[in-house]
């Protein structure tokens, strides 16, 4: 069974070499989105297989656990290995249109596979050491995708991102020696039978914390967000897009891992300091992104509040939030990915993302301002979209707790993101354009065009399926909930697993 | 032995906290290097030190007699070094390439990505 774990890995991987290999030629380009294509293929194996067993193990070179490396997948882990290859399909296809040939030929391709192999991995792995290294598989990717193309503003940007995250890659790893000092197991499954054992109860909870300040800086919550936006507006749409969508939802599926996993002793320590850092992240992003007046810094803004959201999941620790953190995971890899395809394209007919410099797209671009309206929409939580859902499930789960406070500050912030959206809304699209012209989509090669307009119109038509249908989405967040608060079956799974 | 290491380790997180505060972005390096191998002597230290016993399986044998030290942490910082160095030559490079172009290497002059001062109008 175990390539079924191991080819959505894999594939990128081999992707990336061959992609380098011919990064020269236009088949370069071709190569990494065939290599995506076959990354969906290789994800969707693995979700039928997972929803066929429940949760799916392989031991890496045949060494049992708790000694070798394990390659796990349950619910939670396979559908992030689904998205995230949607979103690198949409990306590699959206790519055609942007990336100019000098970037080819730098090995863009190549990086992004790389990058793509990186988060899978984070996702699929069972082995917190090996986590580490996929973090960094993801973040050196990271690092050269956010500064190819150079310019002052790369740069500077680049080096804010690479010096915080590196800070926190360094926190995460001191959290990992001292968990294997003080349990002498590396195994995530085996470190929850070993923690919940562990004699020195408040050394468990400090190092609890040092993970959650290292996954904190790459989820991008509350204080610990300003890599953020300080970085996501400089690079290519491309990848600001692919950063927006997968990046820091790695650092949240990390902390809803071990958060639900292995550290749950303490409980009412830990979670409570979550519940304060979710709030405080979801209003700072809002108030944030309400104070910019570029089209990718508010979205950068949004982003930060939004992951509020889905740590408030992890935080409330009851069955429905949880399956509300889960459901709004996917649901905001769809639509954060897709609002910065629709500013890419925004800016080719328009000119820039100034939204002071821009203006009449909705005269000269009808299209796609209805293919803004959607994700934007969902975003702030519309009904039906697939936002509203996510947001109704958080919502419901404060209610049941009786924790009015927090039901209050999420409908609030969703309130504050209309706002944000409609300023988008009316300067890009409404408000004439300043220069008088008319921004038009002929202004844009059609090769161009239809390659950026491919992939937002797939991730919009997915928000519309999600908002409609939301049956067998909310049903199968359940299930993903329910073994994230009784990992017996990952735990028995991985442990129990012969090679 | 544990006590001397950990001594070292805290050490080097001080000068490094105190190198990564600096606003020149070279300092700050300097103290992520610094960082970066205090880790490295936490993992190795956090897998307790046997003095004087390689892990070593004698010829013949399954596995190793009597107590040996512990390889996994070994292991475990090898990787860890390693990716420190790639990290840091990236970075380095990174540095020199932001020095050229932004002719700085203060972080407080590096305002080319976020706005100067609030210039929200």
């Amino acid at each position: 069974m175990s390539w079924v774990l191991v080819m959505p890995i894999a594939v990128p991987f081999v992707t990336a070499v061959v992609a380098y290999l011919a990064r020269n030629y236009p088949a370069g380009r071709w190569i990494s989105l065939a290599g995506s294509a076959l990354s969906l293929v290789a994800s969707a194996v693995l979700m039928v297989a997972v929803l066929n067993e429940g949760v799916v193990a392989a031991q890496m070179s045949n060494w049992n656990a708790p000694f070798g490396i394990t390659l796990v997948a349950d619910y939670l882990s396979a559908v992030m290995v689904v998205i995230t290859a949607i979103t690198g399909l949409a990306t590699a296809i959206y790519a055609l249109g942007e990336i100019p040939e000098e970037t080819e030929s730098l090995g863009f391709y190549a990086l992004f596979q790389v990058l793509i192999a990186g988060v899978t991995g984070a996702f699929l792995t069972g082995d917190l050491f090996n986590l580490y290294v996929w973090f960094e598989v993801m973040l050196i990717a990271s690092f050269s995708l956010l500064v190819i193309g150079g310019g002052k503003e790369r740069l500077d940007a680049g080096i804010k991102y690479v010096a915080l995250n590196l800070v926190s890659t360094l926190v995460f790893l001191s959290g990992i020696g001292l968990l294997y000092g003080v349990t002498g197991t590396l195994n995530m499954a085996d470190l929850r039978e070993a923690v919940a054992n562990a004699e020195n109860q408040g050394l468990i909870t400090v190092i609890a914390m040092m993970f959650m300040v290292g996954f904190g800086v790459k989820a991008a919550v509350f204080p610990l967000f300003f890599w953020l936006p300080a970085s996501y507006h400089t690079p290519y749409f491309t990848i600001s897009a692919v950063f927006a969508g997968l990046l820091t939802k790695v650092g949240v599926y990390a902390l809803m891992r071990m958060f639900t996993l292995v550290f749950v002793g303490d409980v009412g320590f830990t979670h409570e300091i979550l519940i304060w850092v979710s709030l405080l992240t979801m209003f700072t992003g809002v108030i944030g992104a309400a104070a910019q007046s570029d089209f990718r810094k508010i979205l950068s803004f949004h982003i930060i509040s939004q992951i509020g959201y889905m740590t408030l999941g992890l935080a409330l620790f009851t069955p429905l939030a949880l399956m509300g953190g889960v459901f709004y995971l996917v649901h905001h890899i769809i639509v954060k990915a897709n609002l910065f395809f629709v500013a890419g394209l925004a800016k080719q007919y328009a000119g820039s993302t100034d939204l002071n410099r821009i203006g009449g797209l909705y005269k000269s671009a009808p299209l796609l301002a209805a293919l803004f309206i959607i994700p934007a929409f969902s975003l702030a939580g519309f009904p039906p979209l697939s936002g509203f859902w996510a947001k109704y499930l958080i919502v419901k789960a404060a209610l049941e707790l009786d924790a009015w406070f927090i039901a209050f500050v999420s409908l609030l912030v969703g309130l504050l993101t209309i706002f944000s959206m409609t300023k988008i809304w009316g300067m890009a699209f409404w408000k004439p354009h300043p220069d008088g012209i008319d921004p038009t989509p002929d202004r844009a090669p059609a090769r161009v065009t239809l390659a950026m307009m491919i992939p937002i119109i797939a991730l919009a038509s997915m928000t519309i399926v999600i908002g409609f249908y939301p049956e067998p989405f909310v049903q199968f967040a359940q299930t993903a909930a329910e073994q994230l608060l009784d990992p017996s079956d990952y735990v028995t799974t991985v442990l129990g697993v012969q090679p | 032995m544990e006590a001397l290491t950990a001594i070292v380790i805290g050490v080097l997180t001080a000068g490094s906290v105190y190198l990564m505060l600096a606003r020149n972005f070279m300092r700050f390096l300097f103290g992520l290097i610094l960082l970066s191998n205090a880790v490295n002597l936490t993992i190795f230290a956090s897998g307790r030190m046997t003095k004087g016993a390689p892990a070593l399986v004698p010829y013949g044998e399954d596995a190793p007699l009597g107590i040996v030290g512990n390889a996994l942490p070994q292991a475990l910082v090898l990787t860890a070094i390693v990716i420190g160095f790639g990290l840091l030559a990236f970075t380095l490079a990174l540095a020199f390439e932001g020095y050229r172009r932004m002719n700085t290497v203060d972080t407080d002059e590096m305002r080319f990505a976020e706005p100067k001062e609030d210039v929200t109008k």
